[in-house]
């Protein structure tokens, strides 16, 4: 990968983010813990974050969108921390990072019509000189994921489905041109046949429009799908990370196998697979062990002291687990070494 | 394209304007019988203000304009009271007054209350923190008494406007509290994330798009604040501090109370207005209760 | 997993347990009836496992709520049968569902475990179950019921894979996967016939969902219960069911054995459904079906599909296609399938009874 001069869009550098933990309230949940991970400027990229409830996935998002501030470490912007831009850095970052959440019904003010939340944006940011430009755009855009204007505008979102919700908010992500957006969960509530469709609009934000796109959802089929790169999230630390070609179809963290296993797949021929969950039967495990150490059927002693650093097996992937203790160990930051870029378009 | 499968239930407000309206109306009633008989009796007692003036001569509500200490007969419906006012004059002009009363102190209340909440529940932080602990102080201290005691340094300035802003200055607290702990759960909505994403400044989120989904809250709070100050202020003027010279109902029920009427069984005296303060309760129940309704719309996800 | 036993000629006839006979539900709305259920028919064998998968707003999980006679208004269940050995359930008083809800056929609805009641202990709620079924003889053969709580629970749970100790616990002192096993196990407590499953696991992990079907898949077996499992994802269909019905704007269009249904899609829309399912071994493909599902309140003449199926043929736009048998225990809803011979039927139901050839065979013994 060459060097790149410019700071990359955005970076997580040794975030840690705990709730709780006041005066009275001892119990502190650690949602995300010493979590680094960097998005290039250039070239356009896909990373998926792959974990289940509890994993700091939407914590994680939240950092990326600003939305919380870390306990420590830093969320950069274009190489400047998030907490401290100034007015003109902050509405920058709110229009180059913008966002697709979960729930396409939430999303919506059901006072107006779905116009607004394109219009807004279009004003806002000034991206139109005149209203006919301004429809022009919103047409166009529409048009681009797969949406006919004259089926959505004017209408309230209680008349339209949450698939065409989403691709309304999608679209809407898409108008003002960012340079990354982040997408949390953004199919989990859509129906099956209509995720493809929105899941072929986002790869195509990113090859057509040049967006980078952090994919974040429990669905490792969709995130195997649509990333380019992968990192698998568990209990706030990362277990494994690297393309998505090596990670899901290698997985070498037995958290990731048991991901692997448990999916299941759309063929009665090829049932669950691969080892069950040894909770309750492994050693017991403290704060500083590996995260995964109570249910992993292959808990060491090493594992029980000790969290796991990332160790570096394969050019494209790294592994947070003592079962690979051999291969060289790699620093949080340095994440980002076993991202590798997408190939370039047929 | 037709219109696809039923999926929410859009809010009230917006389908008034789809065709098929009285049908709308018609299967509201149904669904939602207080509402509808709280608003006629409301619309009732309002209507017997309006009306009333033509089948009897409002200045029969002041004294010594009719012969005193009458029982009800022909030309005294309602009789009269011991300082010779016709009792059914009293009562058309008495009711729009106690229920100006109630609107007037209430509208205040809620503006205040609208006003602070919103501030306190969106922009928090410090605002929040002063804002709560005011309201906080403001309702442990025991509000009929602090009424009484302004009332009663005033007492010979009290008019029905400044009755209504006595009681107003207590009854803001309350609205602020609910209105605070809605805009808290709203500000979480994804729509008001997607708008500070789009450039939104506080301001233009706060008036666009909270305050219409806040609407229904504001006017169950706004009925919740008419009856609680429409008692406050009944409660003012049965102790004899509210207006001297207007005959609203609460005036009228001291009166009879201070010419003992009860012992005398002067009934007509004091029986209409409690009847007139009670339909008036209920009906004000009944819209709130109605109100529920609306304001935790039940939506349906189909499946 | 889908245990097939060898089709043989002389395969005893087993009685269904449970037969859905043109099961129609509509919701009156303001602007009409929305039919969401539009006529439904199938019929199960004891013991076996049929799922029922379809996306938002066709009808799937309005059919678990018509089975447990648990729908409330503005829906109404407007005609069909719904027969539970023998039994139509749709003809009962309330006092008598009310003693078969449980005891002969019971929910496992979606988030079922967020309805456990937070202040009792887990042996409380079990025991509670079974005291509002207890003394009485709720099912067809006159089953004792009343057995002491003490003995059942520890057995419950140890099925359903919980250690005896979480009798004692309350419920926000367990995981997601627990509690629902624990409904689990009220749900098997009565050892009912029929066991409806509604998203069981929707809001699980990939990894607890597993565990929870497996377990499922365990005491279904171990108490001969059949179980219809409803849901949309067609994934967890392959891995649990024998047989699958596809559900679309509240009509079955496809019912088949689960294997059959993969391997040879035979409706258009269960084609593109399986085409647009994205894989772990293949990248790059996303194949969605254009179009939307019709209203369910001004539902179009004709086949429901017509509009997106990309082999729609003129008279799919005027005669509705019916569930017909067109190759060996394989029905279909499609005009693409007319000509199929002289096994046509009218109804689903009546065919499906007759199991002569392949498919799931109940142990004869019953």
């Amino acid at each position: 990968m060459a060097s790149n001069a410019a700071p990359p869009i955005l970076e997580m550098r040794h975030v840690t983010k705990a709730f709780g933990g006041g005066l009275f309230d001892r119990a502190q949940v650690v949602a995300l813990a010493d979590f680094s991970l960097t998005i290039a400027d250039a070239p356009p990229s896909i990373t998926a974050i792959v974990g289940e409830s509890g994993s700091g996935k939407t914590t994680l998002a939240r950092l990326l969108l600003g939305l919380v501030e870390p306990t420590s470490g830093e969320v950069l912007f274009d190489g400047v921390d998030v907490q401290k831009l100034n007015r003109q850095g902050w509405k920058e970052y709110l229009r180059q990072v913008q966002v697709i959440f979960q729930d396409p019904y939430e999303v919506y003010n059901p006072f107006y019509k779905v116009d607004q939340v394109l219009e807004t944006p279009v004003r806002k940011f000034k991206l139109a000189p005149s209203r006919a430009r301004e429809r022009d755009l919103i047409e166009e855009t529409l048009q681009a994921v797969g949406l006919r204007p004259e089926e959505t505008l004017g209408r309230y979102p209680h008349q339209l489905s949450g698939g065409q919700r989403q691709r309304v908010m999608v679209a809407r992500a898409l108008i003002v041109r960012p340079r990354i957006i982040i997408a949390d969960e953004p199919v989990s509530m859509v129906d099956a046949s209509l995720r493809a469709t929105i899941l072929a609009s986002l790869v195509k934000l990113n090859r057509e429009f040049g967006i980078s796109l952090v994919y974040i959802t429990h669905d490792l089929t969709t995130a195997y799908q649509v990333g380019e790169n992968i990192v698998v999230l568990y209990r706030g630390t990362v277990a494994e990370a690297g393309s998505v070609e090596q990670v899901v179809r290698e997985p070498r963290h037995p958290y990731t196998q048991l991901l692997v296993g448990s999916v299941p797949r759309a063929d009665p021929r090829h049932p669950w697979q691969g080892e069950r969950d040894a909770s309750g039967e492994a050693a017991r495990a403290n704060a500083r062990s590996c995260a995964f150490a109570d249910r992993c059927p292959k808990t060491m002693p090493i594992c029980i002291e000790q969290h796991p650093p990332l160790f570096q097996t394969d050019p494209d992937r790294v592994v947070a687990c003592y079962l690979n203790r051999e291969a060289p160990v790699i620093g949080g930051e340095e994440l980002s070494k076993v991202f590798v870029q997408a190939a370039s378009p047929a | 394209m037709a219109d696809t499968s039923v999926t929410l239930e859009p809010p009230v407000l917006l389908r008034l304007r789809e065709p098929g309206r009285w049908a709308a109306v018609r299967d509201y009633t149904r669904r939602n019988p207080d509402m509808v008989v709280g608003l006629i009796i409301v619309v009732a007692l309002l209507l017997v203000s309006l009306i009333g003036p033509f089948f009897v001569d409002v200045r029969q509500a002041q004294p010594m304009r009719a012969v005193p200490g009458q029982p009800p007969s022909a030309r005294y419906p309602l009789g009269t009271d011991d300082q010779g006012r016709n009792l059914l004059a009293v009562m058309v002009v008495g009711l729009p007054l106690t229920l100006k009363i109630g609107f007037l102190a209430g509208a205040v209340g809620l503006s205040i209350g609208a006003i602070l909440g919103l501030s306190a529940g969106y922009l928090g932080g410090i605002t929040d923190t002063i804002i709560s602990m005011i309201v906080d102080i403001v309702l442990t201290v025991p509000g009929l008494l602090i009424l009484i005691t302004i009332a009663a340094s005033i007492k010979t300035f009290i008019s029905v406007e400044v009755l209504a802003l006595v009681v107003a200055s207590l009854a803001w607290p309350r609205p602020t509290r609910t209105i605070r702990s809605q805009v808290l759960t709203l500000r979480e909505r994804g729509y008001i994330q997607v708008a500070r994403r789009s450039g939104v400044s506080t301001p233009e989120i706060i008036l666009f798009q909270l305050l219409p989904n806040l609407l229904p809250y504001l006017a169950a709070t706004f009925v919740a604040a008419v009856s609680a100050t429409i008692l406050a202020s009944i409660g003012l003027e049965v102790l004899g501090l509210g207006p001297q010279n207007d005959p609203t109902l609460g005036m009228t029920i001291y009166w009879a109370i201070n010419y003992n009427a009860l012992l005398r069984g002067m009934w007509w005296w004091w029986l209409p207005p409690i009847i007139a303060v009670v339909l008036m309760f209920v009906g004000l129940f009944l819209i709130s209760s109605g109100m529920d309704e609306i304001a935790n719309p039940r939506r349906r996800r189909v499946v | 997993m889908t245990p097939r036993p060898e089709a043989g000629p002389d395969r005893p006839y087993v009685p269904p347990v449970l037969q859905v006979e043109d099961l129609r539900v509509y919701y009156h709305t303001l602007r009409g009836p929305v039919r969401a259920v539009d006529g439904v028919s199938f019929s199960m064998p004891p013991g076996e496992r049929l799922g029922l998968v379809g996306e938002s707003g066709s009808g799937k999980s309005t059919i678990a709520l018509s089975l447990m006679r648990m729908i409330k208004p503005p829906g109404r269940i407007e005609g069909g049968r719904v027969i539970l050995d023998g039994v139509d359930l749709l003809a009962l008083s309330e006092e008598q569902m009310r003693r078969t809800r449980l005891a002969d056929i019971a929910l496992v609805a979606q988030g079922a475990m967020n309805s456990l009641n937070p202040v009792k202990r887990v042996r409380d709620q079990i025991a509670d179950a079974l005291a509002s079924h207890g003394g009485v003889t709720a099912s067809q053969n006159g089953r004792v019921r009343a057995r002491d709580p003490r003995d059942v629970v520890p057995d419950l749970l140890q099925r359903v894979g919980l250690r005896p100790s979480v009798a004692g616990m309350f419920p926000h002192q367990l995981s997601g996967g627990m509690k629902q096993r624990v409904v689990i196990a009220i749900t098997i407590s009565l050892q009912p016939k029929v066991i409806v499953a509604d998203e069981p696991t929707s809001a699980l992990d990939v990894v607890v969902q597993r565990q929870i079907m497996e377990t499922l898949r365990a005491v279904q077996e171990e108490i001969g219960a059949a179980v219809i499992l409803i849901g949309h994802d067609m994934g967890l269909m392959a891995q649990f069911v024998h047989r699958l019905g596809v559900m679309y704007a509240g009509e079955l269009i496809e019912l088949s054995d689960v294997l059959a249904i993969f391997d040879e899609p035979l409706h258009p829309y269960t084609q593109l459904l399986i085409a647009s399912l994205p894989s772990l071994e293949r990248k790059g493909v996303f194949q969605g079906i254009p179009g939307l599902p019709p209203s369910l309140l001004a539902k179009p003449t004709g086949c429901p599909f017509r509009s997106r199926c990309p082999s729609a043929m003129s008279v799919c736009t005027t005669v509705a296609p019916t569930l017909r048998e067109v190759r060996p225990l394989r029905w279909v809803s499609c005009h693409l399938y007319e000509e199929s011979g002289d096994r046509r039927q009218e109804t689903g139901a009546e065919w499906q009874d007759q199991q002569a050839v392949g498919g799931y065979q109940p142990a004869a013994s019953g």
